[in-house]
């Protein structure tokens, strides 16, 4: 099993044109220079392909479904052949203990020199049974497949972060990837769905050049995730400039200004969603009217409204805010300041008597 | 009373705070409030501005006076701890207090109970009491600690990976706390613990101004602290 990705795809009947097409495409969804075109089309020629294990956890596929559609086609078919080779239990031919038994092939033949990539994460309460492969608990084929594996890849937020199963109460208590298994390089490609680009780009460079791209503190590939979708919001300038919807279908909404009140997401959402856009750079949320819903930030289910600027804070058992409850506490301490001093001057009067 | 019948300690005024103290308390006050202020209407925007985006530049202005004011802040408060080393004994109070001192807790104690009025009279202090400096160390000192690194965090993601306010701060605050959105609850729910600590400040200050044995209010415009009676002063004043 040492065909390249070359070989691959020209066996799909790809172009060596439309091949060289993808690999500046590619280095320059990378942030590469032009030079770097050239070393994709060389290493995709004669490095053998690294095989990949495509895991299924607790999700909604919604990262598949993405990954499916990115926008250059010869990605799609070029990743998607070479997954449905060795294991995704969504997309592959195989199924029931033939495809499993892929699993262990691939385990013991490419010991030390395979990537395993997460989708969705494993739920640890009773033991795991709330995701279960092939009979057995998701977590113990995702021990047993990472034992080996060169690194990790977390597609989306469920791998991230734990996404919706593990909002409170998160009664499955689903777990993300990153602290269950701790021992392994893991790259977090969050979002809910990641951007298509973002994580075929992802895959082929680590394809390309054996290792990881540069991540962040929080394990993101920093060509992606170091801006916010504010800061490059093609939106930005209404907001600089006070231009607010103050509610849907306004004048405001109609003339496309800024939707910070409408609780968006996008000041504090690291993603590449403004630049990048989806579908084929059609569009992204902001562009459709719709606020951003920070899908690719840590437990962004539990930051309270989508269409609330400010967090609510639920710790007290009561529907609040930072202003509702900050206020709250100022007015009582103003009211106990008042009736201290009032308390203050009928004891000095008290005491003036006295004297 | 039995007025005057005690030893009689004349010290008619004390110099306790220095012109930069002063200076940094009157300037530090004037930043809060433009922090608290713009500060809020960045959470809560004022009404949509009419016109062009072109034409306007609102939020670009609230913002701007923000981080203006936020730096006034910072630097002042570096420039403060400083002092603190460099100043008079009375300019270090409330940034180490002496909270291993069992004497300076029984003053904490004396205060709390004239505070709630169940002890006829203050002990008198030329510098702060020791329940003010408790309350500025705990509430202040480390509130605009938190407000600093915090503000400097959400700054640095505008700034952006690369600039020192991102590798210093931004880099690990928001991990620290899971992502932006719950830092920026925190920097607005401390602006109300500042707030509160301001409102008793300014009453507390008033109060002790009218009812207690030393100047208060005036010894932050002159320096000089002056006492209504000629009775001892409490012990040291820590």
């Amino acid at each position: 099993m040492t065909e390249t990705f070359y070989e691959v795809m020209r066996r799909q009947g790809i172009s060596r044109r439309s091949f060289l097409k993808f690999c500046s495409l590619t280095a320059a969804a990378l942030g590469l220079g032009p030079e770097f075109a050239g070393k994709i089309a060389h290493a995709m020629e004669n490095k053998p392909r690294i095989p990949i294990l495509w895991l299924h956890g607790l999700e909604c596929t919604c990262c598949s479904e993405s990954f499916i559609r990115s926008a250059h086609p010869l990605a799609k078919d070029v990743i998607l052949s070479m997954v449905s080779l060795d294991y995704d239990d969504t997309i592959m031919a195989a199924s029931g203990h033939q495809a499993e038994a892929i699993v262990e092939e691939i385990v013991e033949k490419y010991k030390g020199n395979y990537i395993v990539a997460v989708e969705g994460n494993p739920p640890l309460n009773e033991d795991g049974m709330y995701c279960i492969i092939g009979g057995k608990p998701f977590v113990e084929q995702l021990r047993y497949a990472t034992e080996h594996c060169k690194a990790i890849i977390s597609w989306g937020s469920c791998a991230s972060y734990g996404c919706v199963q593990a909002a409170r109460p998160n009664p499955t208590q689903a777990t993300p990837v990153h602290k269950v298994i701790t021992d392994k390089p893991i790259i977090k490609v969050p979002g809910c769905p990641p951007i298509a680009e973002v994580m075929t780009a992802v895959v082929t460079y680590m394809l390309t050049f054996e290792r990881m791209p540069e991540l962040d503190r929080q394990g993101r590939p920093k060509m992606f995730y170091s801006q916010r979708i504010h800061d490059k919001c093609y939106r930005r300038p209404h907001f600089d400039a006070g231009q607010f919807v103050e509610s849907w279908d306004d004048e405001g909404a109609r003339k496309g200004y800024c939707l910070y009140k409408m609780g968006c997401k996008g000041p504090t959402t690291y993603n590449a969603c403004s630049t990048i856009r989806w579908n084929e750079g059609t569009s992204f949320p902001i562009q459709a009217g719709h606020g951003c819903i920070g899908c690719s930030e840590d437990g962004f289910w539990d930051k309270g409204s989508w269409y609330a600027r400010l967090t609510d804070i639920n710790q007290f058992g009561i529907e609040s805010n930072a202003d509702a409850m900050g206020g709250g506490v100022a007015a009582v301490v103003g009211g106990a300041v008042a009736a201290h001093a009032a308390v203050s001057a009928v004891k000095r009067a008290a005491n003036k008597g006295e004297e | 009373m039995t007025s005057k019948a005690a030893r009689v300690h004349a010290e008619p005024a004390v110099y306790v705070y220095e012109v930069p103290v002063r200076l940094w308390h009157w300037v530090n006050a004037l930043a809060i409030t433009v922090l608290a202020v713009t500060g809020y209407f960045i959470g809560s925007p004022l009404p949509s501005m009419p016109g062009e985006a072109i034409d306007n530049f609102l939020m670009g202005y609230i913002r701007f006076a923000h981080f203006a004011a936020g730096y006034v802040v910072a630097i002042g408060f570096l420039f403060r701890i400083y002092w603190a080393f460099m100043g008079n004994e009375h300019a270090r109070q409330i940034i180490l207090p002496p909270l291993f001192s069992v004497e300076w807790w029984k003053g904490v104690m004396h205060e709390v109970r004239w505070y709630l009025f169940l002890t006829k009279e203050p002990k008198k202090y030329i510098g702060h009491n020791p329940l003010a400096q408790l309350v500025m160390y705990v509430v202040f000192f480390w509130g605009i600690v938190f407000m600093i690194v915090t503000g400097f965090a959400l700054y640095g993601e505008g700034t952006g990976m690369g600039s020192w306010q991102y590798e210093m701060f931004s880099a690990w605050v928001i991990p620290l706390f899971g992502q932006s959105q719950d830092v920026h609850t925190w920097h607005h729910l401390i602006m109300w613990y500042i707030i509160v600590f301001v409102i008793i400040h300014v009453y507390v200050a008033v109060r002790e101004d009218i009812m207690s044995r030393q100047s208060i209010i005036s010894s932050m415009i002159s320096g000089w602290r002056t006492f209504k009676d000629t009775r001892r002063i409490e012990g040291d004043e820590f």
